[in-house]
C-alpha cells in the first residue's frame, strides 16, 4: 500500500495513516481507493487485529476531496452517464467494504475533510474531529455541479436525518467543529494530540459494533418518503425553493434531492446504486464540466496569473497614482489602499479630490457598521490615500491609473500633466487608463512611451466586482502587461487579458445583451417576457433592468461617439437605437432619474413602468419563450466567438470568466464560449441561422465559426 | 343508452373543520353512514337493487382509508350484500361517483347506484396523505403540485382581477348563503347529524359568516404569499412569463372553508323508479371530465364545460343555473367572465366560500343544491362543475323531468 501506512499497536488496533503519494495534501485518488480495499482485506484476514483507526499522515488536512482534474474531462471525453457512474463505483464499493469490515472502525479527522474525504469518514463507525478552526467537514460537491458519489447522499441522512442532511447537501456548506458535533456529523471533538487516542479508545470499547443502517428495523431519524412529517417541507416546498433559485438551470441540487428521497427508502446497497446513477447523469452532462472548468480550474489559473509573461520579473505596485476622484477613481483608490498600496488620488481641485476620499470613508463606515471590516483597518486604509490637485504629487508613483471623464481631450490633457508632474519616472513605470470605451491604442499615442501604456478596465462597484479587464494596445509591451496583471493580483482580483478593439471584449458583449433586450421591446415583445426570460435563463440581471442601471443617456452618448468615429454599422447598435432614442426623448434615463424601463418608488420593489405598453405596443402573438431566452444567450455567445475570431479575446478561459464575473452571464453555461460547446457547435450554428432568419442578420454565424462547427470543442 | 335519473340526495350540514367544530367528534364513517342511512330510509331503498356505491374521499388514509364506503354501508344497515368503493380525484371526487354511477346505469350494467362523498377535514388533515405529486422530486422537477391558492392568485393575475373584486365576490357568497339558509332552501336535503345518544350535534351549516363586509375581508392577510415566495411563483412564471409578478390577493375570506360533511345521491334507471314507486327529480343529460394545464391547476372548469355542452348538444345559454365550485373566488369569476354568464345564474345559494368545501363530498353537495334550486325556481337545466387539482375538472348537466 503506497498511500496508507499500517501500524498495529500492542492492543491490536490497526492505525491506518493515509499519506497519498506525491501530493502535498491528501486527495481521494483511484490509488487510495485500491489501498483502502487492500486495508480491508488485510484487517479482515488478521485475527490479531481488533479494529481500525484511520487517520492522516499529512498535518495540513485529512482529505480535501477528489481531484477535480479526474472529473473535469469526463464530459469532453464523451463518457456515457453509465461510464461516469462507473468511475465512482470502486470508491463507493471500497467504502462499503470498509463499513462492513466486521470490526470497529473509527476515524481521527486531523484537519479538513471534504467531499470524498468526508464520505470516507461517514463510512467509518465513529468520527473524532480535531478542535481547530480550519478543521471543517462537509460535502461541497453541489458547488461543482456534482453530488457525493461515495455514499454521502445516503449515509448523512441515515446518520442525522433528512431535515438536517438535505440543507448541508444542497448548500455544500463547510461545517466547523462545534456545529458538526451538534449536527451529529461527527461524534466527538478532541485536541490535536488526542484525536487518534480518542478514536483508538472507542475501537477498544466497542468490539461488537454493528452498522446501524444494516440492522433490521433501522429507521432514518425523522422518517423517509412521502409520509414523513418533514416531507412536505423537505421535498415539496424544498423543490419549489430549489427551482425558484436555480430556474432549472442547475441539475445537481435536484439530483441530490432525488437521490435522498429515493435512496433513503431502500436498503443501503440499493441506495448507493441509485446515488451513483444520479452522479453519472451529472458528470455525464455539461453543467458540471462548465462549473468545474470555468469556476474552479480556469478561475484558479487566472488568479495565479498563469498567462502572465513569465520572463518579466514580478514588480508589485508600491505607490499608485489615481487620476480622477469620481466613482471609479475612488473605488480604485479604495481597493488599492486596502491592498496596502500607497495612493495619490488627484482631481481637478483639491476639494473634489477630498470629496472622493470622503465617499470612500462613507462607504467604509457602512462596512464597519455591518461588521465587514474593523475601524482600525479603515483608519489605516484611509491614511494610505493622499488627495491632491497637484500633478507634482504624483512623483514617485510607479503606476498610474487614469479614471477621468470618457473624453479624448480630457484624457490627453491629463496625460500631459501627468508626464510633467511625474518628472523623472520610477524604473518600470506604467501608465494605465480605466477607459471602458475609448480604444487604448489611440489613447496610448497621448503618452510618451505607448509601449508602457495599457488599459485596466474596472467594473462598478469596484470593491465588489471580482475581475478586471486588461486591454493590450497595439504597442503595449509584455512588461506593461505583466505589471498590470501583478497590480490586479495585488487587489486580489482576477485579471483577464484582451486585445484592443471598440468596446474591447466585455463592453462589446454587454451591449449585445442590452441591445437585444431593447430590440425585442421594439419588436413588440412584452417587457415582462423579456425580463422573465433573462431571469429564467440565469442572467444575474435581466436586460432592461441592467440598462436602467447603466443609464440610457450613456447608451446614446456611446452610439453618438461611435457614429462620430465613423465605426462600422455593426458598432452602431442600429436595432437598439429606436428604443434608446425614445427613452431619451421621454427623459426616462434609468435609475438615476428615478425611472427608465422600471419605475423606482422609495420603499417599494421596482416595477416595470406601465407606460412601456403605450410606447412599445406588444404584439398579440408573443414569440416562444425559448426564442426570447435564446436571443439573449446566443447573441452574447456569438459576439464572444467573433471576439475570438478577431483576436480580441486571446484565451478562451478569459472570455468565459469575463462573461460570468464581469457581466453576470449565467454561471451554468461556464461562460459565453463554453455555452457554445454546451449546446454543441453544430447545433449552435444551426440555431444562430434560425435566429438570423427570424430576427436579424446579426445572428448569422461567420464563415470562421461555421468551419469549426464540426468539432466538439472549438475553444478549448 | 338508458336514461339515468336522480331520485334523491341528502347531505349532512357542514361543520367547521376544526377541533371546536360541531362534527369533530363524529368519525368520517359515521358521517357517511348518516347520509347513506337517511337516503335508504327516505326512499325505502331495497339494498338488492343497488349495484354499487361510490364515495369520494380526498384524504383516503387513516380512518378515511381502507375503502371507507364498504364500512359505512355495513354501519348504515344496507346488510351484507352491497358493495362500495372510494375514489380520489381531488375536489371532483363526489361528482365523479355520480358520473360513474351514471355510466353503469346508462350502459345497462346497473339499475341503481349511489354516489356521494365524505370528508372529515377536522380529523384527517388536508395534505396528510402523502403523494408523489407533493414530494417526489422527479415529479416536482416538471409538474409539481402547485399550492391551489398560488394557482388562484395566478389566474386572477392573468385575468386582471383585483383584491377588491375577489373580496366583493366573497361578500356576495356569504350574503347568498345566509339568505338561502335563513329561508330554509337547504332544508330538504340536510339530515341532522346525531351522536350515539341520538342527540343532534349539528342541524345546519355552521361555517357561514353572515354580515361579512368588504371592510372585514380587506383586513385579512393574503393567504398564499409564503408559498408564492417560496418558489412556486417562479415555477408558474416559467409557464406564464407575461406576468412580471403574481400578486397574492386571495385570503381565507375569499377561499373555500375547511369543513366536515358528507353527501349521498340516489341514481337509477326509469324502470328502477317505476318498480319502487319513486319519482325521478332530474335526468342526467351529459357528463364530462377533462384535464388541462397542470400548473394552473384550477383552470379545468372552462374546457370541461365546452366539452360537456358539446356532448349534450347544448349551448351556454341553454343552462339556467350554474354551480361552479368556489374553491377560490377567482374560479367562478373567471368562468363568468369567459362564458358571459351573469352572476344571478351562478352559485345562487352561495358556495364553498361561505358554506365550506368538504373535499370529497362537495361535488355531490352542489349537485343537490342546484337541483333543489331548479325545483324551487321551476327552472329546467343546471350545469355543475368543479376544478380538481393539477388541471382536472368534471362537469355534469342535469335537467328536471
Amino acid at each position: 500500500m503506497q498511500n496508507i501506512q499500517l501500524h498495529i499497536d500492542s492492543d491490536g488496533v490497526a492505525i491506518a495513516s493515509i499519506d497519498v503519494a506525491g501530493r502535498t495534501m491528501n486527495v481521494f485518488t483511484p490509488e487510495l481507493t485500491a489501498d483502502l480495499a487492500h486495508l480491508v482485506a488485510k484487517v479482515k484476514a488478521d485475527d490479531n487485529i481488533r479494529g481500525v483507526v484511520i487517520c492522516s499522515n499529512k498535518d495540513n488536512a485529512f482529505i480535501a476531496g477528489a481531484d477535480l482534474m479526474d472529473f473535469v474531462q469526463s464530459y469532453d471525453k464523451g463518457l456515457s452517464n453509465r461510464e461516469c457512474a462507473e468511475l465512482v463505483e470502486p470508491a463507493s464499493e471500497a467504502l462499503r467494504a470498509l463499513e462492513q469490515l466486521g470490526k470497529p472502525v473509527a476515524v481521527a479527522i486531523n484537519g479538513l475533510a471534504l467531499g470524498g474525504g468526508f464520505e470516507l469518514c461517514l463510512a467509518c463507525h465513529y468520527r473524532v474531529l480535531v478542535k481547530h478552526p480550519k478543521a471543517v467537514v462537509g460535502l461541497p460537491e453541489v458547488t461543482i455541479g456534482l453530488l457525493p458519489g461515495g455514499g454521502g447522499t445516503q449515509r448523512l441522512p441515515r446518520l442525522i436525518g433528512i431535515p438536517k442532511a438535505l440543507p448541508l447537501l444542497l448548500s455544500g456548506k463547510h461545517v466547523s467543529g462545534d456545529e458538526a458535533l451538534a449536527l451529529g456529523m461527527v461524534d466527538a471533538l478532541a485536541d490535536a494530540d488526542q484525536v487518534v487516542e480518542v478514536a483508538r479508545q472507542w475501537v477498544l470499547n466497542n468490539p461488537e459494533w454493528h452498522v446501524p443502517w444494516d440492522q433490521r428495523g433501522f429507521k432514518v431519524p425523522g422518517g423517509v418518503g412521502a409520509m414523513a412529517g418533514h416531507s412536505m417541507d423537505s421535498f415539496g416546498i424544498g423543490i419549489a425553493k430549489l427551482r425558484g433559485q436555480t430556474q432549472d438551470n442547475y441539475p445537481a441540487p435536484i439530483a441530490i434531492m432525488k437521490a435522498v428521497y429515493e435512496g433513503t427508502m431502500v436498503p443501503l446497497d440499493r441506495a448507493l446504486k441509485i446515488e451513483r446513477g444520479y452522479f453519472g447523469q451529472l458528470l455525464g452532462g455539461p453543467v458540471a464540466r462548465n462549473l468545474m472548468r470555468t469556476m474552479f480550474v480556469n478561475r484558479g489559473a487566472a488568479r495565479k496569473l498563469e498567462n502572465r509573461p513569465a520572463h518579466i520579473a514580478k514588480h508589485p505596485v508600491q505607490k499608485l497614482g489615481v487620476l480622477g476622484a469620481g466613482m471609479m477613481g475612488a473605488g480604485i483608490a479604495q481597493v488599492s489602499a486596502q491592498a496596502s498600496i500607497d495612493v495619490v488620488m488627484l482631481d481637478t481641485t483639491s476639494e473634489q479630490a477630498a470629496a472622493g476620499k470622503e465617499n470612500i470613508s462613507k462607504s467604509l463606515s457602512h462596512a464597519v457598521q455591518k461588521g465587514r471590516i474593523d475601524q482600525a483597518s479603515v483608519d489605516a486604509l484611509l491614511a494610505r490615500i493622499h488627495t491632491t490637485a497637484d500633478f507634482a504629487d504624483l512623483a514617485g508613483c510607479d503606476f498610474v491609473v487614469e479614471a477621468v471623464f470618457e473624453d479624448r481631450g480630457v484624457k490627453a490633457e491629463a496625460y500631459k500633466n501627468t508626464l510633467e508632474g511625474l518628472g523623472k519616472q520610477v524604473e518600470g513605470f506604467v501608465m494605465a487608463s480605466n477607459t471602458s470605451t475609448l480604444p487604448v491604442s489611440s489613447l496610448a499615442e497621448g503618452w510618451a512611451t505607448p509601449e508602457e501604456f495599457i488599459g485596466v478596465h474596472f467594473f462598478s462597484p469596484v470593491d465588489r466586482m471580482p475581475i478586471v479587464e486588461i486591454i493590450r494596445g497595439a504597442k503595449t509591451s509584455d512588461h506593461a502587461l505583466a505589471r498590470a496583471m501583478d497590480f490586479v493580483a495585488q487587489l486580489r482580483k482576477i485579471p483577464i487579458v484582451v486585445n484592443d478593439s471598440p468596446g474591447f471584449y466585455t463592453s462589446r458583449i454587454f451591449c449585445a445583451y442590452i441591445d437585444e433586450g431593447m430590440a425585442m421591446l421594439h419588436e413588440g415583445v412584452m417587457p415582462a417576457v423579456i425580463e422573465n426570460a433573462g431571469k429564467q435563463a440565469g442572467f444575474a440581471t435581466p436586460p432592461l433592468a441592467v440598462t436602467d442601471e447603466v443609464s440610457l443617456d450613456l447608451q446614446q452618448r456611446v452610439i453618438n461617439q461611435s457614429a462620430a468615429d465613423g465605426l462600422d454599422d455593426k458598432f452602431l447598435r442600429l436595432h437598439a437605437v429606436p428604443v434608446v432614442e425614445k427613452m431619451n426623448a421621454l427623459g426616462r434615463l434609468g435609475r438615476k432619474t428615478g425611472g427608465g424601463f422600471y419605475q423606482f418608488e422609495p420603499g417599494q420593489p421596482k416595477r416595470l413602468w406601465p407606460g412601456l405598453a403605450e410606447h412599445f405596443v406588444a404584439t398579440p402573438q408573443q414569440p416562444p419563450l425559448a426564442d426570447v431566452k435564446n436571443r439573449l444567450l446566443y447573441i452574447q455567445a456569438l459576439e464572444s466567438a467573433r471576439c475570438v475570431e478577431e483576436g480580441v479575446v486571446i484565451a478562451s478561459a478569459d472570455g468565459d470568466l469575463g462573461s460570468i464575473l464581469a457581466l453576470g452571464y449565467p454561471t451554468w453555461t461556464g461562460g459565453t464560449l463554453s455555452f457554445i460547446e454546451t449546446v454543441g457547435p453544430a447545433a449552435f450554428v444551426a440555431e444562430c441561422d434560425r435566429l438570423a432568419d427570424l430576427y436579424g442578420e446579426r445572428f448569422r454565424p461567420s464563415a470562421w465559426l461555421r468551419e469549426r462547427a464540426t468539432e466538439r470543442s472549438v475553444f478549448y | 343508452m338508458n336514461d339515468v335519473f336522480i331520485y334523491d340526495h341528502v347531505r349532512t350540514p357542514r361543520g367547521k373543520g376544526r377541533p371546536d367544530g360541531a362534527l369533530h367528534s363524529i368519525t368520517p364513517v359515521q358521517l357517511a353512514a348518516t347520509v347513506l342511512s337517511a337516503l335508504k330510509e327516505r326512499n325505502n331503498i331495497n339494498p338488492d337493487d343497488i349495484e354499487d356505491v361510490g364515495l369520494g374521499v380526498v384524504m383516503p388514509i387513516g380512518e378515511q382509508g381502507a375503502d371507507l364506503t364498504r364500512s359505512a354501508l355495513l354501519a348504515a344497515g344496507y346488510g351484507e350484500g352491497v358493495s362500495g368503493y372510494q375514489i380520489n380525484r381531488f375536489c371532483t371526487s363526489a361528482l365523479d361517483t355520480v358520473k360513474l354511477g351514471y355510466g353503469l346505469i346508462a350502459s345497462g350494467q346497473a339499475d341503481a347506484c349511489i354516489g356521494g362523498g365524505v370528508e372529515s377535514m377536522s380529523r384527517v388533515r388536508i395534505g396528510c396523505d402523502g403523494g408523489a405529486a407533493y414530494t417526489d422530486p422527479t415529479i416536482g422537477e416538471q409538474f409539481p403540485y402547485i399550492p391551489n391558492g398560488v394557482c388562484a392568485d395566478t389566474m386572477a393575475a392573468l385575468d386582471g382581477f383585483s383584491r377588491e373584486e375577489v373580496d366583493a365576490y366573497a361578500v356576495e357568497s356569504q350574503r347568498r348563503a345566509d339568505a338561502a339558509q335563513s329561508k330554509g332552501y337547504f332544508g330538504r336535503s340536510i339530515v341532522p347529524v346525531r351522536d350515539p345518544f341520538g342527540d343532534v350535534v349539528l342541524a345546519k351549516d355552521e361555517a357561514l359568516r353572515p354580515g361579512t363586509t368588504a371592510e372585514d375581508l380587506a383586513n385579512l392577510k393574503p393567504a398564499f404569499t409564503f408559498f408564492g415566495d417560496a418558489g412556486y411563483n417562479a415555477i408558474v412564471q416559467q409557464r406564464y412569463p407575461e406576468l412580471e409578478s403574481i400578486e397574492h390577493i386571495h385570503s381565507s375570506g375569499s377561499s373555500s372553508g375547511i369543513v366536515d360533511g358528507a353527501c349521498a345521491v340516489l341514481l337509477g334507471s326509469g324502470n328502477y323508479g317505476e318498480r319502487n314507486n319513486l319519482k325521478p327529480r332530474a335526468r342526467i343529460v351529459a357528463t364530462a371530465t377533462c384535464a388541462s394545464e397542470p400548473l394552473l391547476s384550477l383552470g379545468g372548469p372552462i374546457p370541461v364545460t365546452d366539452k360537456v355542452l358539446a356532448r349534450a348538444g347544448l349551448s351556454i345559454d341553454d343552462i339556467d343555473l350554474f354551480e361552479v365550485n368556489e374553491a377560490f373566488a377567482v374560479v367562478p369569476m373567471r368562468y363568468m367572465k369567459h362564458f358571459g354568464v351573469p352572476h344571478d345564474r351562478m352559485n345562487v345559494c352561495g358556495g364553498a366560500i361561505a358554506l365550506g368545501h368538504p373535499l370529497g363530498a362537495t361535488g355531490a353537495i352542489i349537485l343537490g343544491t342546484v337541483l333543489d334550486e331548479l325545483e324551487r325556481r321551476e327552472l329546467s337545466r343546471a350545469l355543475v362543475t368543479l376544478c380538481a387539482a393539477e388541471g382536472q375538472a368534471t362537469a355534469v348537466i342535469i335537467e328536471r323531468v
